[in-house]
């Protein structure tokens, strides 16, 4: 279920041990990291409102006069 | 053809959300917009299979997900490319720190399979619930939560390598990092 897939290059260079395992609490700080930038990443394009294209793009086919 | 001013309103309401998607599936905001813009062709050009009363935002994300999918399929080399960008991006803007932060943020969740990237976005950030999100995907309720779970793991790991590199500039690091011929 779990697959914790080798990172080939990182041992030798980073403290973790080579059966790495995820300290709980950093873990925890990254999970909400994770969020917190899926929010925002999300909310950036988000905030940008309905660009005309797509307005216009409506408008058009309301006539009968194709999108492409 | 007219079109419904309800339906109208509905789906211009559902743009912002389903480029957000569109730009974390393709990672390039112009591909996105096109994403976006074949997926409300296609969405009335079948509107004969969406149910009123349905949730019209899940309709459209199931739409704009299948395109993509169907494109990424027969452009994988070109996606390559736009993942090959966001690293160029992320080099030439060094000061910007909240930009880098988020240029390797974008990196790490390019780095993830499509499926599990996908699942993440839509009940991390489009909002949608674990049953929506099945929907949309056209797969179990549990099929969604273990990509999750794969997905989160994966997301920790790569960020873990990049929160130690507080050592040192972010490109030397990532150097080490992925050094491929150590020996020379």
């Amino acid at each position: 279920m779990k697959r914790r897939k080798r990172m080939p290059t990182r041992s030798a260079k980073l403290p973790e041990p080579p059966s790495f395992e995820p300290p709980k609490t950093l873990g925890r700080d990254i999970q909400a990291k994770i969020g917190d930038q899926l929010r925002a990443m999300h909310d950036d394009i988000v905030k940008q409102g309905v660009p005309d294209r797509f307005v216009e793009l409506l408008s058009r086919l309301d006539k009968g006069e194709g999108g492409e | 053809m007219p079109i419904d001013p309800t339906l109208r309103e509905g789906m211009l309401a559902a743009v912002p959300r389903l480029r957000a998607f569109a730009v974390s599936l393709s990672g390039n905001v112009d591909r996105a917009d096109d994403l976006v813009q074949e997926t409300l062709v296609r969405a009335l050009t079948s509107i004969d299979s969406f149910r009123p009363g349905t949730n019209l935002a899940a309709w459209l994300f199931t739409i704009l997900r299948n395109h993509f999918r169907s494109e990424y399929r027969k452009r994988r080399r070109e996606v390559e490319d736009v993942e090959g960008r966001h690293t160029e991006s992320l080099r030439s803007q060094p000061e910007q720190m909240g930009h880098v932060e988020m240029a390797e943020f974008r990196e790490a969740l390019a780095k993830l399979p499509p499926d599990q990237r996908e699942a993440l976005i839509l009940v991390g950030a489009s909002g949608f619930s674990y049953e929506e999100a099945a929907e949309i995907c056209g797969c179990a309720v549990g099929t969604i939560k273990s990509r999750l779970n794969r997905a989160r793991n994966r997301l920790t790991d790569l960020m873990q390598i990049e929160s130690g590199e507080d050592f040192g500039p972010d490109a030397a690091t990532r150097a080490i990092l992925t050094d491929r011929d150590t020996g020379t």
